[in-house]
């Protein structure tokens, strides 16, 4: 394997909880090959309906969103996503 | 003649737990009509050759030379848009005003307006990408004020027109700006497709960003914010609410059907993208809001927030 040909794809689930077999709710998918052109509102169905789905297709998890404490007196304040699981393949690009 | 159709207490309660009330084909078409002549696009817009629409992506140019009225921020809404112009004529259908007046009342003041165009394929020749998701303007932690977007399509949109994409019922979640735009898609998120004349009242801190207009035609959306300058507080039509909308039911152990319609239900139907926890406080923050537009704060939905809110006190913890 040339490390030179090698391109990441990059795809990032947000989960119904933090267990990574739970539901998809939000996606992203980042393709480093070029090849493909995802962008925001592309697909209304998820790419996986879990995140071990993805896994059992070959994406390899790199980074879970951790669980915080919640601080006293936000305990009820709501933001951004809360369960959030990068994944990625690396591609060789021949 | 009917000035103004209030909205109902269901319809209030749907925008608390959805963030929009959606008016489809509301403006009459010699309005839609209007709006494309003072904009001066009516013809434009029908000749998608590339020069035509090239020309009509200079959108400060044509927002210049276009019959639409420049309004300092801050303005009363009613006497800023003179009845008569285009402008002035969409916000005095009767709809469309009885849902600004419900939602920040007869006196709320113009914030900005704008005309957002989207080109054509033959502009941008499939190099267009679509809009990030985005909360308008920036962080917005108020608890009890909001501002609405009116958000009025002119034209038919179609699917490939690319119109506003928004996911229902993100509006009460406090985030920054385009910090969210790493979410390209989200499961319940609407493609607005509609005809002509419809308008959408949005919550300003709804989850939202344009498509990809694939189509021959120039896109249009004006988009009008407006602020409050009186508390909101049953500024809508609540004839009727009845003693059913303010008592509890039994929760989880039910023996009978629930009726879909009510507010409790209203306020307490789940969303594609909720999480399972924060799905709950999604609850809590809707029986909040819901608290403040009836400005009752003993009201609850299936003892959401009571709960949270039981700690008996001793007689010695009083003294």
């Amino acid at each position: 394997m040339d490390p030179d040909r090698q391109r990441q794809k990059v795809m990032v689930l947000y989960l119904a909880n933090s267990s990574l077999d739970a539901r998809v709710n939000a996606w992203a998918v980042y393709d480093g090959t070029g090849t493909t052109h995802p962008m925001p509102g592309d697909s209304d169905e998820p790419p996986y309906s879990n995140g071990l789905a993805a896994l059992q297709d070959g994406w390899r998890l790199i980074q879970a969103s951790p669980l915080v404490n919640h601080v006293s007196g936000d305990e009820f304040r709501t933001g951004y996503l809360k369960y959030e699981f990068f994944f990625e393949k690396v591609i060789n690009c021949d | 003649m009917i000035e103004a159709v209030k909205l109902s207490s269901p319809q209030i309660a749907h925008f608390a737990a959805n963030g929009f009330v959606t008016f489809p084909g509301v403006v009459p078409h010699d309005v839609n009509q209007q709006f494309l002549n003072e904009l001066h696009v009516q013809d434009r817009q029908e000749d998608s050759s590339p020069e035509n629409l090239e020309r009509l992506s200079r959108v400060g140019e044509l927002l210049a030379k276009s019959d639409l009225q420049a309004v300092p921020a801050g303005a009363p809404l009613f006497e800023a848009l003179a009845e008569g112009t285009a402008l002035g004529n969409i916000i005095r259908v009767p709809e469309v005003r009885g849902a600004i007046e419900s939602l920040v009342g007869s006196e709320c003041v113009l914030d900005h307006h704008f005309v957002h165009v989207l080109n054509g394929l033959p502009v941008h020749r499939g190099r267009q990408r679509s809009q990030g998701l985005h909360q308008d303007s920036t962080i917005d932690p108020r608890e009890r004020a909001f501002d609405i977007q009116m958000f009025y399509f002119p034209h038919e949109v179609t699917a490939e027109m690319g119109g506003t994409r928004f996911v229902p019922g993100t509006h009460l979640r406090i985030v920054s700006e385009s910090a969210v735009a790493r979410y390209q898609n989200v499961a319940g998120q609407v493609h607005i497709q509609c005809p002509a004349g419809t308008v959408f009242m949005m919550h300003h801190g709804i989850w939202h960003g344009g498509g990809v207009n694939r189509s021959n035609m120039t896109r249009f959306l004006y988009k009008l914010r407006l602020n409050p300058t009186e508390p909101q507080v049953r500024l809508w039509d609540t004839s009727d609410l009845t003693e059913d909308d303010f008592r509890q039911r039994p929760i989880f152990f039910v023996k009978k059907g629930r009726d879909p319609h009510s507010i409790a239900s209203i306020l307490t139907r789940g969303l594609p993208w909720f999480e399972n926890d924060t799905g709950r406080i999604e609850f809590i923050q809707r029986i909040k809001f819901w608290r403040n537009l009836l400005g009752d704060q003993s009201f609850d939905a299936d003892y959401w927030v009571t709960r949270l809110e039981c700690e008996p006190q001793s007689d010695e913890s009083q003294r």
